[in-house]
């Protein structure tokens, strides 16, 4: 796509364009680079040289039982993560979309959370389900569940999980409201006249309509799931109970800063960075494909 | 518009019934969080906490503004709101001169440029956060608000955007403008950037709250308590040790990171739905 009418000039465009090279190259290209080079090399205890491994960190990391561990956690975290949260976000949106008036004031109340976050977010639930002091912690103790996600695995990622999903539902619900309202009443009408109860109307007419809305909201939620929810882990559990919250951006960060361990770190940053090239590809396709649609 | 297909009987009154059921869900923590903020320590450490608030609400944000626990969180407002500004003008700026280069002018490596800003779409930090930041510190950035604005400026989610609406501004303008003699600047200043009001400002939401509300990234470089931002401030205020930690302070330091994003989100509820479905195309 180029435009038609363009102005002269080759210096002008160039040091527009400056700025933004600069700021890029500094900042994101050779980052990105160091992070390829440096997983090909482990350095040496000191710290003064580097020694070439060829892909060694790249089959350590893939034989390394806490890697593949971390894997299956991230896989768990995001899925659940993006069912929670869509899930419940379709759910008001369906409800929302039901009313005649007051739609508008629901939706200024529900987009709320969006501006809190993933950290602070964190914090919030920590705080209901703190081991000491937690009102929800006390409630569950009368209620005879001893609630303590410090020591058990489960109850940690239950915790991270509905943390993470909690901040999402804002965005899920803008994104379900827009795509409810955008289908044309007098579909659903006919198929009311025609005697269809509101679930069956739903599961035939609403939700196949609603497709490209859910398939996009899937693959952002995933990508948020991998990437933004740092925050919120590193305030609840710090990975733990036994890296039973330590996703792939947490262990990148983990075994880079406190572990001191930089080749393995470049070389998951590496591997990182091809799951994000596949959901960022699968994104683009499927926006190419709406476009026609 | 349920009121053609849906009488409003008992269905109304349940819908509203699940809304309702559904903002307690979200509100819950908030509320919490904003009674602990009122509240003395010792009626939390001794649970079940009080539901509604107390007495204390002065006194709790006067010590978290004022003295905090490592700094005071006013300061850390402040370094707050100069990296949240800072990142979106900064990235505004630089894209829209690039977007515009782009696309109202032909040079060489245009297409080059193009598919390297394009690259950095699908790079967030967190993926090349160890080498990042080697850089900043070695550019000797730890600590300073040049090094907790660049490195977050360097992706082109913007100027892809401003790409997009330059491409659907009419070239009949563009051509006027050639006629009447106007240098591109000109063009740029007095047609195209009015033209991008609501744009700029939709994505101006969108990015201050990205801004305000990082933590790795600000995690790693301010290591000094005085350049701490008030997001990642929270987790170092709890004790390291066994000690219980000082949560009315905490808790009042949780809503007073939150209310500035709300407020522009609230304030500017509109533009910021729209920068959301446009950043996301």
């Amino acid at each position: 796509m180029e435009k038609r009418v363009t102005f002269k000039g080759i210096w002008l465009p160039l040091l527009l364009v400056l700025p933004q090279l600069v700021i890029t190259a500094v900042f994101f290209f050779y980052p990105a680079g160091q992070a390829v080079y440096q997983s090909l090399f482990i350095p040496d205890p000191f710290g003064l040289s580097m020694q070439w491994v060829g892909l060694g960190n790249f089959e350590y990391l893939l034989g390394n039982a806490y890697y593949r561990a971390s894997f299956v956690t991230t896989a768990v975290f995001s899925v659940a993560v993006t069912v929670v949260s869509m899930g419940v976000a379709l759910y008001l949106a369906v409800l929302a979309d039901r009313l005649i008036k007051g739609s508008g004031v629901y939706r200024t109340l529900l987009i709320w959370p969006y501006a809190v976050a993933p950290a602070v977010a964190g914090v919030l639930w920590l705080f209901m389900f703190n081991t000491r002091v937690g009102v929800v912690t006390w409630y569950l103790g009368v209620l005879g569940y001893d609630w303590n996600h410090v020591l058990n695995g489960e109850e940690a990622m239950g915790l991270v999980v509905v943390a993470s999903a909690w901040g999402r539902i804002s965005y899920n619900f803008l994104f379900f409201l827009a795509g409810l309202q955008a289908i044309p009443r007098s579909v659903i009408e006919a198929a009311a006249i025609d005697g269809a109860r509101f679930w069956t109307r739903f599961r035939t007419i609403v939700w196949p309509l609603l497709s490209p809305t859910t398939f996009f909201l899937l693959v952002v939620n995933i990508v948020y799931a991998f990437f933004e929810t740092f925050g919120v882990i590193h305030t609840i559990t710090g990975g733990g109970p036994q890296q039973a919250t330590t996703i792939l951006v947490y262990k990148v960060f983990s075994d880079g800063f406190v572990g001191q361990d930089l080749g393995s770190s470049a070389a998951q940053s590496v591997i990182l960075l091809v799951i994000v090239g596949a959901l960022t590809i699968l994104q683009f396709k499927y926006i190419e494909r709406r476009v026609h649609y | 518009m349920a009121g053609m297909v849906e009488k409003r009987g008992a269905g109304y009154w349940m819908t509203h019934l699940g809304l309702i059921i559904g903002l307690l869900f979200i509100f819950f923590p908030i509320w919490l969080a904003f009674v602990a903020s009122t509240v003395s320590q010792p009626e939390i450490v001794k649970p079940p906490m009080p539901l509604l608030p107390g007495d204390q609400f002065f006194e709790n944000y006067r010590k978290a503004l004022f003295s905090g626990i490592n700094a005071p969180v006013a300061l850390m407002m402040l370094n707050s709101l100069v990296m949240a500004l800072g990142i979106a003008f900064g990235k505004i700026v630089i894209s829209l001169l690039s977007a515009f280069a782009i696309v109202y002018f032909k040079f060489p490596g245009r297409r080059l440029f193009f598919w390297l800003i394009f690259l950095t779409l699908m790079l967030p930090v967190e993926v090349r956060i160890v080498p990042t930041y080697q850089v900043v510190a070695n550019f000797g950035m730890l600590n300073s608000y040049s090094g907790l604005i660049l490195p977050l400026i360097a992706s082109a989610t913007a100027t892809f955007l401003f790409r997009q609406f330059f491409m659907t501004v009419p070239d009949e303008l563009a051509e006027a403008a050639r006629v009447d003699g106007a240098r591109p600047m000109r063009f740029f200043w007095d047609i195209l950037l009015p033209m991008s009001r609501t744009n700029i400002a939709a994505l101006f939401v969108i990015l201050f709250i990205y801004g305000w509300n990082q933590y790795l990234w600000p995690l790693l470089i301010t290591t000094d308590p005085s350049m701490n931002t008030i997001v990642m401030g929270i987790k170092q205020m709890f004790p390291s040790g066994d000690d219980i930690a000082d949560w009315p302070v905490i808790m009042a330091t949780s809503i007073l990171a939150m209310i500035p994003p709300v407020i522009v989100v609230i304030s500017m509820q509109k533009l910021f739905i729209r920068g959301l479905v446009d950043s996301e195309k």
